[in-house]
């Protein structure tokens, strides 16, 4: 099975949030990155590409042929996808396994794990 | 006959489901096969007689017809492991052929990727045998409705992958007690009155006892179950509620009774000392009687050291209150934090009864009338208030 895990920073404190990141411990912040590294060695992860900010989100929508464009993302800022990696795994178990690892599911925010449809 | 014909496939349902689920890896075409295979087993056996092995008889049938159905529709074939396997005999084999795998069939049910309702629905499905319309008809919910749920969950398994097979070790303590909560749910739906889903989650709960022999927590719950149930008839009279100190004693399930404690001495003897074991143990003391309220608020304060939950602080309460007298029982029940909860007031309005403060009795006990919604309920309480001089 391939699935995409689509991560929801939430209230997660990021590097590019540099006050929020200064509130954690420096091994808070080494464990974090030793997250993310142990995922980026996994040979069945397909890391995704760095997304911007939520915040640089443009949302656009057609109406009546005209198209409507705001600011911000389709969902609550909070809730809008911080980043996404692939994962090639037997079953659903192992994928619940590999997001309990990603530090946003732990830290304040969530994964969302979707199978991707083969032909 | 007939009942005796309903009986077996009842029985043999879970299994054979099961056992073609592992074999074809598909839900659907599984349950087509099955239900196939029970309908011509239906037609023929009352005609030809009941073979001598009815589950390698329904098995083979069901298997073979998925086959026909597979050779037919060639597309579904690139679905199934089937591809892999040699055709399959015509004649029939035995048990052995197939392996019990009721228990991956469990644990796929009660995923906690599915939502709770759908965890009930499928299990009572799937490992119980009932129909859609009875599930329906026991939760109260059009056909239609859990029709559409069932297919939804079948679905959510295939799509994203939900394995079939029981988890690792380090994932297994999470995931029995999922299974162990939808039991306990549907058997709490019966203990409410509809006494087939009772029936339906000892009988589940039995099932999973024989597929776990080892795990305390699986005979805990079974034992609790048939503890509680066996006070079923004393709890109503001409429908009205009978609360325990009241019931009629010789309604009770002897047999019940001590097939529940036996089974509880097992989970003990397996060193079981989890919440299911523990409320077992409370019910087998709530049968004793005297009752030995020291020990049953004891083993309320264990449970609520576990759980962490204020609702088994409230019945540790109760017991305190026997044990020791109402005003320790109140000064408990005055610390919880359970104000929108009817038998907190229900609770309170007791004590304060007993203690002889009737005015505060009373507000309590409207403070209770005003949460409750079931009508057995309503009728006890307001019998209660009106006892109150």
């Amino acid at each position: 099975m391939k699935y995409m895990l689509l991560i929801h920073q939430g209230t997660t404190p990021t590097p590019r949030d540099p006050e929020a990141w200064g509130r954690l411990s420096e091994d808070e912040q080494k464990s974090v990155f030793a997250a993310y590294q142990k995922l980026n060695e996994n040979p069945n992860v397909t890391p995704g590409l760095q997304m911007g900010e939520p915040e640089t989100a443009t949302t656009v929508r057609v109406e009546d042929g005209r198209t409507l464009t705001t600011d911000g993302p389709f969902v609550e800022l909070k809730e809008a996808v911080g980043g996404y990696l692939f994962f090639e795994a037997d079953d659903l178990d192992a994928a619940i396994e590999l997001a309990a690892g990603i530090p946003a599911a732990s830290m304040g925010g969530a994964i969302e794990i979707r199978p991707l449809v083969e032909w | 006959m007939v009942a005796s014909l309903d009986q077996t496939f009842r029985d043999q349902w879970g299994y054979v489901l099961a056992a073609l689920i592992g074999f074809l890896g598909d839900f659907d075409l599984a349950e087509e096969a099955a239900q196939e295979a029970f309908a011509i087993a239906a037609e023929r056996w009352p005609r030809e007689g009941t073979p001598s092995n009815p589950r390698a008889w329904l098995m083979t049938t069901a298997r073979n017809r998925a086959v026909d159905r597979i050779r037919r529709d060639r597309t579904l074939a690139v679905k199934t492991r089937l591809l892999d396997t040699p055709e399959a005999a015509e004649d029939v084999v035995d048990d052995a052929t197939f392996p019990d795998e009721r228990l991956e069939l469990v644990f796929t049910c009660c995923h906690p990727a599915l939502d709770t309702e759908a965890q009930v629905a499928l299990t009572l499905r799937t490992l119980g045998g009932l129909t859609t319309e009875e599930i329906a008809r026991a939760f109260l919910v059009p056909e239609a409705t859990m029709a559409q749920r069932l297919v939804r969950a079948k679905r959510k398994i295939e799509a994203a992958g939900i394995p079939f097979r029981v988890p690792d070790d380090h994932l297994l303590p999470d995931r029995l007690a999922a299974v162990l909560a939808v039991v306990y749910l549907i058997f709490n739906e019966g203990y409410g009155g509809r006494g087939d889903l009772a029936a339906e989650a000892i009988r589940l709960g039995r099932s999973l006892a024989e597929l776990m022999p080892d795990e305390p927590e699986v005979h805990g719950l079974l034992a609790m179950m048939l503890l509680l149930d066996a006070r079923r008839e004393a709890r109503f009279s001409d429908g009205e509620l009978v609360l325990l100190a009241d019931q009629d004693r010789s309604l009770w399930d002897a047999e019940r009774i001590a097939e529940g404690r036996a089974v509880l001495d097992r989970a003990l003897a397996l060193r079981g000392r989890g919440p299911y074991v523990l409320q077992a143990a409370i019910a087998s003391l709530h049968a004793d009687e005297p009752r030995d309220w020291a020990e049953i608020a004891a083993l309320y304060g264990e449970l609520a050291r576990i759980t962490g939950s204020p609702v088994v602080e409230l019945s540790r309460a109760v017991a305190v209150a026997e044990a020791e007298g109402p005003e320790a029982g109140l000064a408990i029940v005055d610390s919880l934090e359970l104000d929108d909860y009817r038998y907190l007031h229900a609770t309170r309005a007791d004590l304060l009864g007993r203690l002889r403060r009737l005015e505060e009795a009373r507000s309590a006990y409207a403070r209770a009338l005003a949460l409750v919604h079931d009508d057995a309920e309503r009728r006890l309480l307001e019998r209660k208030l009106a006892e109150l001089t």
